[in-house]
C-alpha cells in the first residue's frame, strides 16, 4: 500500500537543533504549514517562508505539513522535509542549500590524523560546532550511530550538512555503511566535497573496488578533479588475517583503523581496559599498514569521562605504533592530539641523537656514539622521525639545529 | 489612562509614574545621588516584648495576625531556600484564606517552586510582585495578566530601596534553617540548611513587623546569629520550612557541553594571556555549568603558576571551596552557598566567611566590594552591538529571569560575559537588547565559542591580547557569524502597556518591558 502520512526527524523534550515533520500530501486545499516552535516569534515567517519554496521545488501544490521545531538550522529543516516528500513521491530532484565556500579544500595523503570525531549522522545539534575542536578530521557517521529505520533520512542530512556545516579545515569524512547501502550512500556525499570515506567491517580487498569504482563513476560524471581517499575499518578476525591485502587493496587507501568493539565480539571475548585480548590483532595491524606505507588508527576509547585512563590508552596505542585513535566525545581530542605527538623527552633525545650523528659525520667517523652508548642507524632514522613529526607539529622550528646556542653545539 | 514618558540617559522610554508612585528616570552610571536620611522602621519598646525572650507563637497565622496583615501591605521573603522553599507560598495562602487583597510580595527572588502565588495574583490576594519573575510567572506578567506592575530590582538594588524607603515592608516572613526562641537565626544545622541567610539582613533591620519560621528550634542563643533576635518580633515553629534537595544541590555539576567547556578553557585562556589573572587575583563566578568549569580551568592555573587568590565572592561551589582548602585561595566571602560542600565549609572553615549582599552590593554602601574584584563572570540573555546586556527577557520578549547580582557585579574591573554564540537557533548578539539591564559602558568582554569581544572602551585590554594568538573579533563580526549560521532573527511585537519596570542598581529606571503581543 502507498504511504499517505511521511514522518521524519526527531522531537522530544531532549532533542535540541532538529525538528519533527509530519507530512500528507494531498490533492486540493493549497499548502497548510502548522509550526510549533520554540524559536516562532523569532524565525516563523522564515521557517514558513523555506517550506514553501521547498514545496515549490518539489512541484507539490497541495499538502498538511506539521512541524514540531527545537530550534534546527535551515538546513536541517529543509533535509527533514525532503525526507518526508521523498517518502511520499518518487523524485530526482535535491533540494541542495548553498555550499559554504569555506569547505573548498581537498586533503593530502599524509596529513596527520591523530584524532577524527564521529558525530552520529542523524544528530543536527552535535555537528554544528564539531569545527570548532580543532579535531584533525570530522567524520559524519551513517553506519552504525544511526538507527536502521533512520538511514535514509540521515543521508539527506549529512548531505545538507557536508554544504553548511563549517568544518574548520578538519578532513571532511564519512562513514558509509556496509555492502550494497554504502554504495548508494556514496552518491549522497561524493558530489560534496568529502575528501575521506571509512570503510566499516572490511574483510576484503574487493569491496574496496567497488567502492572505489562507485566513486571514480561519480567523480567522471561531475567532473571532480579532488581526492577522495579511503580508510578501511577492520573489525573481524578474517578482516585481520587479511590487513595486508585490505591496507594495499587501493591507492586511495591513506590508512586503516581497527574496531575493537566487533572485533572483540568475533572473537567471542571481552573487551578489556588492559587490552590483553586484541594485542596481536593491534599490533598485526600495525605491521600490516607499515608494510603498506600508510597509517595505522587505533580504536575509539568508549568512557568518554575518564580522562586519565584515555590518556594511558593513548600512550600504549602510540608505543604499538599507532598513528591515530577515534574520538567519541570533542573532549578527548586535545588529549589523543598530546599523546601522539611527540613529548618534549622524546625531542630532545632525538636532537641529541641526530647532532652526535652530524658531528661523527663531520669527523668521518664510522661508529656513532652518544655518551657510553652505541647509536646503530635505525636509532637515527627513528630519531629522525621524531624530529620531523615535532617540526610539521610546530612543536621544533624547521631550523632547529641552527638555533642552538654554539657552546651546545 | 496611559502614562506619561520620558527618554532616560540611556535612551529608553521610561514613565515618571509606575504603580502610582513617582519615578526617577535612569541618568547614568554613578549619577544619581538621593540626600537626606535613610528611611527608618517604626520605633519599638523593648518592654513590649516577653521577658522571658520567648517569642515563639503557636502559628504562621496567628504571627500574620499579631503583626496586622491587612490590605495593600508590602510582605517581603529571603530566597535562600531556592527552589524548596515551602514558606513564601504558605504566606499568601494564609493571606488569601484570611481575606486580604492587594498585597505586594517583595521577595529577593523567585524559583518555579512559587509558581502558586500565580493563584493568589488571579484572585486577588497579590497586587504585583516587586522582585525577580522566572518562567511561568515571567510569562504571566509579560502577557499582562498581573493587576499591579512589576518592579525588577538588583539585590543590592532591593537594598537600595529598602534604605531609600522606595519600598516599606509591613512583614518580613524570613525562613531560618536554625533559630531559638528569642529569634536569633543562622543559615546552617538543622534538614534545611542553606549555608547564609545574606539576603535577609535589610529585610529584618527594615521591616516594621519580622516574623521567623524555623523548623529547627535550639536553646538560646543561636550563634552565630546571622539575624539578630532584637529586631524579631515572633517566631513559629513549623515542620519543614524546605524541601533539602532542592534548598542546595547535593553538588554542583561542571557542564558537560563540549561547546561550553570551549566557551570556559577561551575564558581561562583570555584572564592568563590578557594578564588579569594574576597572584592576589580577586575572584567572583557564579554556580552555573560554564562558571564552574571555568573555576575549575583558573585553579589549573593558579597551581601550575604556584598564584594565590587574595579573596573570593560568593555565590560558593564545592569549587571555589577546592582552592581554598587547597591553598590557591585566601578567603571567601559568601552571600549564598550553592551545594553542601560549601554549607559544609562555612561551618568549618573560619576563613569561608558570611558577607551579606547588604554590605557587598548595596548602592548606599560606604564603598563597593564589587569594584575590588579583578574577574568577575557573569551571563546575559543578550548583548548589543553596544555591549548593553539584558537579563531578564528572552529574545522573544517574555520576561524569564530576574537581575539577581548581576547590575551590581557590572561595578568589578573587569566583566567578562562568556556565553554561546546563539542558543539553539537563537542569536545571543543583537542589535540592540529587547530590554536594557547594564549599559555597555560596564560590560568589558564578551566570550563565545566562536570568538571574543572586547569592549572599544578597553583599549587596554584589547591591547594585552595582541599577538596571543586568542581569536579576537568584533562584536559585529561575531554578530554576523552568527546571522550567517541561524539567519536574521525577526523582532517580538509589542503592546504600549508597561508590565514590569527594571530598575538601575541606583533605584533610576533604566527600562520597562512591555506587555507581549500575542500573534
Amino acid at each position: 500500500m502507498k504511504k499517505s502520512v511521511a514522518i521524519a526527524g526527531n522531537s522530544g523534550p531532549k532533542v535540541r537543533s532538529d525538528c519533527e515533520i509530519v507530512l500528507e500530501i494531498g490533492s486540493g486545499g493549497g499548502i497548510i504549514i502548522e509550526l510549533i516552535s520554540k524559536v516562532k516569534v523569532l524565525y516563523g515567517e522564515s521557517i514558513k517562508n523555506l517550506v514553501a519554496e521547498i514545496f515549490d521545488f518539489f512541484g507539490i501544490k497541495h499538502a498538511v505539513v506539521k512541524i514540531n521545531d527545537s530550534g534546527a538550522l535551515p538546513f536541517v529543516i529543509a533535509a527533514r522535509l525532503e525526507s518526508a516528500v521523498k517518502q511520499l513521491i518518487k523524485t530526482d530532484l535535491d533540494y541542495l542549500p548553498g555550499f559554504l565556500k569555506e569547505n573548498s579544500y581537498s586533503t593530502t595523503r599524509d596529513r596527520f590524523r591523530f584524532s577524527r570525531l564521529y558525530l552520529p549522522g542523524n544528530t543536527p545539534g552535535l555537528m554544528i560546532n564539531a569545527g570548532l575542536h580543532s579535531a584533525d578530521g570530522i567524520i559524519l557517521d551513517l553506519e552504525d550511530s544511526v538507527a536502521p529505520e533512520k538511514k535514509d533520512e540521515a543521508r539527506i542530512l549529512v548531505r545538507n550538512a557536508l554544504r553548511q556545516i563549517n568544518f574548520c579545515g578538519a578532513e571532511r569524512m564519512v562513514r558509509i555503511n556496509q555492502g550494497e547501502r554504502g554504495l548508494e550512500d556514496l552518491h549522497f556525499v561524493i558530489p560534496h566535497n568529502v575528501n575521506l570515506v571509512l570503510l566499516p567491517k572490511c574483510e576484503s580487498s574487493e569491496y574496496i573496488k567497488q567502492v572505489e569504482n562507485e566513486i571514480e563513476g561519480i567523480k567522471s560524471k561531475l567532473n571532480l578533479k579532488d581526492h577522495v581517499f579511503l580508510m578501511p575499518i577492520i573489525e573481524s578476525a578474517l578482516g585481520i588475517e587479511n590487513s595486508f591485502e585490505i591496507a594495499r587493496g587501493s591507492e586511495n587507501i591513506v590508512a586503516v583503523a581497527i574496531g575493537l568493539e566487533d572485533y572483540t565480539a568475533d572473537l567471542g571475548v571481552s573487551r578489556t581496559a588492559e587490552g590483553k585480548e586484541s594485542f596481536y590483532a593491534r599490533t598485526r595491524l600495525v605491521v600490516a599498514a607499515k608494510a603498506a606505507g600508510i597509517q595505522p588508527i587505533d580504536s575509539v576509547f568508549s568512557d568518554v569521562t575518564d580522562m586519565e585512563a584515555l590518556k594511558q590508552n593513548v600512550l600504549v596505542s602510540k608505543s604499538l605504533g599507532f598513528e591515530g585513535m577515534g574520538c567519541i566525545h570533542p573532549r578527548q581530542i586535545p588529549i589523543i592530539k598530546q599523546g601522539f605527538a611527540p613529548d618534549g623527552n622524546e625531542i630532545e633525545k632525538s636532537k641529541k641523537i641526530i647532532l652526535a650523528f652530524e658531528a661523527a659525520k663531520l669527523k668521518g667517523l664510522g661508529v656513532v656514539a652518544l655518551g657510553s652508548k652505541m647509536i646503530d642507524p635505525p636509532v637515527v632514522a627513528r630519531a629522525q622521525k621524531i624530529i620531523d613529526l615535532a617540526v610539521r607539529l610546530d612543536l621544533l622550528s624547521s631550523d632547529w639545529m641552527n638555533e642552538i646556542p654554539p657552546v651546545e653545539k | 489612562m496611559p502614562t506619561k514618558t520620558v527618554i532616560n540617559a540611556a535612551g529608553r522610554s521610561v514613565p515618571l509614574e509606575i504603580n502610582g508612585q513617582p519615578v526617577v528616570p535612569y541618568k547614568g552610571v554613578g549619577k544619581h545621588k538621593p540626600e537626606g536620611r535613610k528611611y527608618s522602621p517604626p520605633i519599638p519598646t523593648c518592654s513590649d516584648y516577653p521577658e522571658d525572650g520567648n517569642k515563639v507563637v503557636n502559628s504562621l497565622e496567628e504571627a500574620l495576625r499579631k503583626c496586622g496583615i491587612g490590605d495593600g501591605m508590602t510582605i517581603s521573603t529571603h530566597h535562600h531556600l531556592r527552589d524548596g522553599d515551602l514558606v513564601s507560598n504558605k504566606v499568601f495562602e494564609l493571606a488569601s484564606a484570611m481575606g486580604v487583597k492587594d498585597l505586594i510580595w517583595f521577595p529577593s527572588a523567585s524559583f518555579p517552586c512559587n509558581d502558586p502565588v500565580i493563584n493568589y495574583l488571579d484572585n486577588g490576594t497579590i497586587n504585583r510582585i516587586e522582585g525577580s519573575m522566572n518562567g511561568p510567572l515571567g510569562r504571566y506578567v509579560s502577557e499582562g495578566r498581573m493587576k499591579g506592575t512589576a518592579v525588577l530590582r538588583s539585590h543590592g538594588g532591593r537594598v537600595q530601596a529598602i534604605q531609600d524607603g522606595e519600598v516599606r515592608i509591613d512583614i518580613a516572613v524570613l525562613a531560618a534553617p536554625t533559630a531559638d526562641s528569642f529569634g536569633n537565626a543562622k543559615g546552617t544545622g538543622g534538614t534545611s540548611a542553606c549555608g547564609v541567610l545574606g539576603y535577609a539582613k535589610a529585610d529584618y533591620m527594615y521591616a516594621s513587623k519580622v516574623v521567623v519560621v524555623t523548623d529547627n528550634l535550639v536553646d538560646l542563643p543561636c550563634v552565630p546569629m546571622e539575624i539578630e533576635g532584637n529586631y524579631v518580633d515572633y517566631v513559629v515553629v513549623v515542620d519543614k520550612i524546605g524541601i533539602p534537595e532542592k534548598i542546595v544541590s547535593g553538588t554542583t555539576q561542571i557542564t558537560k557541553s563540549p561547546d561550553r567547556l570551549l566557551i570556559a578553557e577561551l575564558t581561562a585562556s583570555f584572564l592568563e594571556k590578557s594578564g588579569i589573572l594574576k597572584d592576589g587575583v580577586t575572584i567572583q563566578a557564579g554556580a552555573g555549568g560554564t562558571s564552574l568549569a571555568i573555576a575549575v580551568f583558573v585553579h589549573e592555573i593558579l597551581k601550575n603558576k604556584r598564584w594565590k587568590s587574595k579573596f573570593g565572592f560568593g555565590g560558593s561551589t564545592k569549587y571555589m571551596v577546592k582552592m581554598l582548602e587547597e591553598g590557591q585561595m585566601g578567603f571567601i566571602l559568601d552571600a549564598q552557598a550553592f551545594d553542601l560542600d560549601s554549607v559544609k565549609s562555612i561551618e568549618n572553615n573560619p576563613n569561608h566567611v558570611p558577607y551579606p549582599v547588604f554590605n557587598a552590593y548595596n548602592y548606599h554602601s560606604k564603598g563597593n566590594l564589587t569594584s575590588l574584584m579583578d574577574i568577575m563572570i557573569l551571563g546575559a540573555t543578550e548583548v548589543d552591538l553596544n555591549f548593553n546586556g539584558n537579563v531578564v527577557t528572552h529574545s522573544d520578549g517574555y520576561l524569564l529571569h530576574g537581575i539577581g547580582g548581576w547590575q551590581n557585579c557590572l561595578h568589578a574591573r573587569n566583566v567578562i560575559l562568556p556565553i554561546p554564540l546563539f542558543r539553539d537557533r537563537i542569536p545571543v548578539i543583537v542589535d540592540e537588547v529587547t530590554t536594557l539591564c547594564g549599559p555597555g559602558e560596564l560590560i568589558d568582554v564578551i566570550i563565545t565559542e566562536r570568538g571574543i569581544a572586547i569592549n572599544p572602551l578597553r583599549q587596554d585590554l584589547i591591547e594585552s591580547v595582541k599577538g596571543s594568538g586568542l581569536p579576537i573579533k568584533t562584536i559585529k563580526e561575531l554578530k554576523d557569524e552568527a546571522e550567517k549560521i541561524c539567519g536574521i532573527p525577526e523582532k517580538p511585537q509589542f503592546e504600549d502597556e508597561i508590565v514590569a519596570a527594571v530598575k538601575w542598581v541606583d533605584g533610576t529606571v533604566i527600562d520597562v518591558v512591555r506587555k507581549i503581543k500575542v500573534r
